[in-house]
């Protein structure tokens, strides 16, 4: 193990990449490591979650965000319920601090929330007492998707360190984007944006990143290409005029590709849209693709993320 | 139009004695004293009672405070009737006083609206019964604050409307907006715009920039309100109307207001405590009681408004208070209310103007008295003989903190909240009736 398990991860949830230190990345990443060796071995279950009670709540659709939470939660042997807004009182009208208010009553250890409002998740967490794990808040952050990004590339690559990442596509609407800026740039890697105009938010060049508005432009000499889907359900009025139109200027191919480094990597965070905003034969190139290694790496990320706030729990309950 | 009460309630004469006097409309600042007879300012001046004070007046011995015309506040949501358990004329009347706040005007973002002559009436018979400070309504542009049809502008101004405005909403319909302007001037009425292009503005949040695109929040462009200003002043020029610009927030505006005050015509405009004394930092990390309509801006905006104050742009300070209840804030950002409440910080945080050297006592009264009342062509404001006698006694120099555990108002959401400040009212008086004593 490296130096960092030194580290204490001075955090009782995990709400975000923005505030956690290299070190602190690090340390998750490193931990992850050893759960992608738990998760292929045959017997993939552990103890170290023996009695704690971990609920999904999920205020957003959601399948493998939300699959790959609760495996990571049972492979470490805890308690793991799934629990969606349309199955809940949200329906009835609770409001979200009286559900949060509610769950707390039932003594969870770990909260696991994706909501469609930005901050709606920190809101929450102010209001419970057990941990809580930021599965996406709107177009704030994803912060176990940019771990999990972060640790495919770092196994491929070695390190973040001096790599160029261009991140492509609905930058606007994109949680993973900032998160992945975050951490990328706190791990030392020089970020780029390419998006049309329209989908690129105000002064983003002030998050530490280089924008470009012409795709080929974007991609010369870069290490990874991370596409993002076309996130309609959360755009009000039209952005770009057509799908076609799109992916002419915006989609990933062969053709823009060419200008990437001749090994530049392909990722994306998923669901594609085949045809938008990535073509297929690129989406299933075994050789570049980093897809569906993302999903496995998925799984690890989220059983280090639950272990390092378990053992914050811990040494809480301990102090009591 | 009155909080007057039966005679017995107010005291025959009354000497206020001691005092530093300050009354921005006519420059005044001196020691002297000021003498109530039946509820209107009998005699004031530096000299008064140099020779001895009157034997048969109550003395109210003013210690060498500052005493001073109670503040206008020309923009207050009062949410009564239709939200009393978010204020209500009572709570917000106390809050008010407190305030030092003898005079308000309030928007007619009711429920239900004010859009009609019997709300305007109902309005005032409410201000009567309460009888605290004078309260008086904006009507309605347009009928429901729907934006396309022309409330009756005229009979509602005879029923005592001293103004009319869509509220929180903007007229957006040129149109609309031009007929209003046009229409209104025959009974000499202003019509209060909230600058904002509803278009370029929609969903958002706060505004745009760094901080909304770090926190995922939808931004609304600074220049929606540059925008609608500059709209508004084309159709000025066209009709004459008399117009007025509330709130204003971005430098972008304040420099239309001012390069049409430089060209003559007659336009005012004002802004609120928060956009001189705070920026969007104060969203921080999603808090919704610094969610505000206008957002807070950048702090190159927020020191433009200190500097539209400063240069006369800016003609008057008003609350916008905009009382909201848990249930309206405790919620993820975008769908959390819009507004603050304001009433009892209005004079403290003002007073920074003055603590930091931007403007003179003097200067920052007339902005909170005189001049919000000679906008709306309202009784008070003046230190004058003959004038309702509505003033109060204020320390400049005292130090408290802001407490929301303290406010009187029924809504307690104030990004103010903990803020250290000077100044404080020590005493208000409206109609001759002391309603405010501060405790010690």
């Amino acid at each position: 193990m490296t130096a960092a398990t030194s580290v204490r991860f001075a955090h009782r949830h995990l709400l975000g990449v923005e505030g956690l230190s290299p070190d602190e990345i690090t340390l998750l990443l490193d931990l992850s490591e050893s759960y992608i060796k738990q998760s292929r071995a045959a017997d993939k279950k552990a103890t170290l979650l023996r009695g704690r009670t971990i609920i999904n709540l999920f205020f957003e659709s959601s399948t493998r965000t939300r699959t790959s939470f609760e495996l990571a939660g049972k492979r470490l042997g805890g308690d793991v319920i799934n629990m969606s807004a349309e199955a809940s009182s949200v329906k009835k009208g609770e409001t979200l601090i009286d559900t949060a208010m509610t769950l707390n009553a039932m003594h969870p250890d770990v909260l696991i929330v994706r909501h469609p409002e930005s901050g709606a998740v920190k809101l929450l967490s102010e209001k419970v007492n057990c941990a809580v794990i930021n599965a996406g808040d709107g177009t704030h952050e994803h912060p176990t998707q940019a771990l999990l990004d972060a640790l495919a590339i770092r196994r491929r690559r070695g390190s973040l360190q001096g790599l160029t990442v261009a991140i492509c596509g609905d930058i606007m609407h994109s949680r993973v984007a900032r998160s992945n800026i975050h951490l990328l740039t706190a791990m030392g890697a020089r970020v780029r944006v390419v998006a049309p105009p329209t989908l690129l938010p105000a002064c983003i060049d002030r998050m530490g990143v280089e924008v470009f508005t012409d795709m080929r432009a974007g991609l010369r000499d870069c290490d990874i290409v991370m596409m993002l889907r076309l996130q309609t359900e959360r755009m009000q009025g039209s952005f770009v005029p057509s799908i076609r139109e799109y992916f002419r200027f915006y989609g990933l191919d062969y053709a823009k590709l060419e200008v990437a480094k001749p090994d530049a990597l392909i990722m994306h965070p998923g669901p594609m849209n085949r045809g938008v905003e990535i073509d297929s034969e690129v989406a299933d190139d075994i050789d570049r693709s980093l897809i569906r290694e993302q999903v496995e790496m998925g799984v690890a990320v989220r059983m280090a993320c639950l272990d390092i706030l378990t053992r914050n729990l811990q040494s809480n309950e301990a102090a009591i | 139009m009155g909080a007057e009460r039966t005679s017995t309630a107010t005291p025959g004469r009354v000497a206020y004695v001691n005092a530093r006097l300050l009354d921005p409309g006519s420059g005044l600042d001196a020691p002297g004293g000021l003498l109530v007879e039946n509820g209107a300012i009998a005699d004031v001046g530096p000299g008064l009672f140099r020779d001895g004070r009157p034997g048969d007046a109550e003395i109210v011995d003013c210690g060498g405070m500052c005493l001073a015309p109670g503040l206008v506040d020309m923009r207050v949501q009062l949410r009564d009737p239709g939200e009393e358990h978010k204020e209500t004329m009572e709570s917000a009347s106390l809050a008010a006083a407190a305030g030092g706040i003898t005079r308000m005007v309030c928007l007619p973002n009711t429920k239900p609206v004010i859009d009609d002559v019997a709300l305007v009436e109902f309005i005032a018979r409410r201000a009567r019964e309460t009888g605290l400070v004078h309260i008086h309504p904006y009507a309605a542009v347009t009928k429901g604050l729907g934006g396309k049809e022309m409330t009756e502008i005229g009979l509602l101004a005879a029923a005592g409307a001293v103004g009319f405005t869509d509220g929180t909403q903007a007229v957006a319909d040129s149109r609309v907006m031009r007929r209003a302007l046009s229409y209104a001037r025959a009974f000499h009425r202003v019509i209060v715009q909230h600058p904002e292009e509803p278009g370029l503005a929609a969903g958002g949040a706060m505004n745009e920039g760094e901080i909304a695109t770090r926190l995922g929040l939808q931004g609304i462009a600074p220049a929606a309100e540059a925008m609608m200003v500059e709209r508004d002043l084309r159709l000025v020029e066209i009709t004459g109307g008399h117009y007025h610009v509330a709130h204003l927030s971005t430098a972008a505006a304040i420099d239309v207001v001012r390069g049409a005050k430089a060209r003559g015509m007659t336009v005012s405009c004002d802004t609120a405590p928060p956009y001189f004394a705070l920026n969007e930092l104060a969203v921080g990390d999603y808090r919704t009681f610094a969610k505000l309509s206008p957002p807070l801006r950048s702090e190159t905006d927020r020191r433009a408004v200190v500097a539209g104050l400063k240069d006369g742009t800016i003609d008057a300070i008003a609350s916008d208070h905009s009382p909201h209840d848990q249930d309206s804030k405790r919620l993820p950002f975008a769908q959390a209310a819009f507004g603050m409440i304001g009433l009892e910080t209005l004079l403290c945080v003002s007073l920074e103007l003055f603590h930091n050297g931007h403007l003179s006592l003097l200067e920052v009264l007339r902005k909170l008295t005189c001049r919000p009342a000679e906008i709306l062509s309202l009784p008070g404001g003046r230190l004058k003989r003959g004038e309702p006698a509505d003033f109060i006694v204020f320390d400049p120099g005292r130090a408290w903190r802001i407490k929301e555990a303290r406010f009187l108002s029924k809504s307690k959401n104030s990004p103010f909240d903990g803020r250290p400040a000077q100044g404080r009212v020590l005493r208000t008086v409206v109609g001759g009736r002391t309603i405010f004593t501060l405790g010690a």
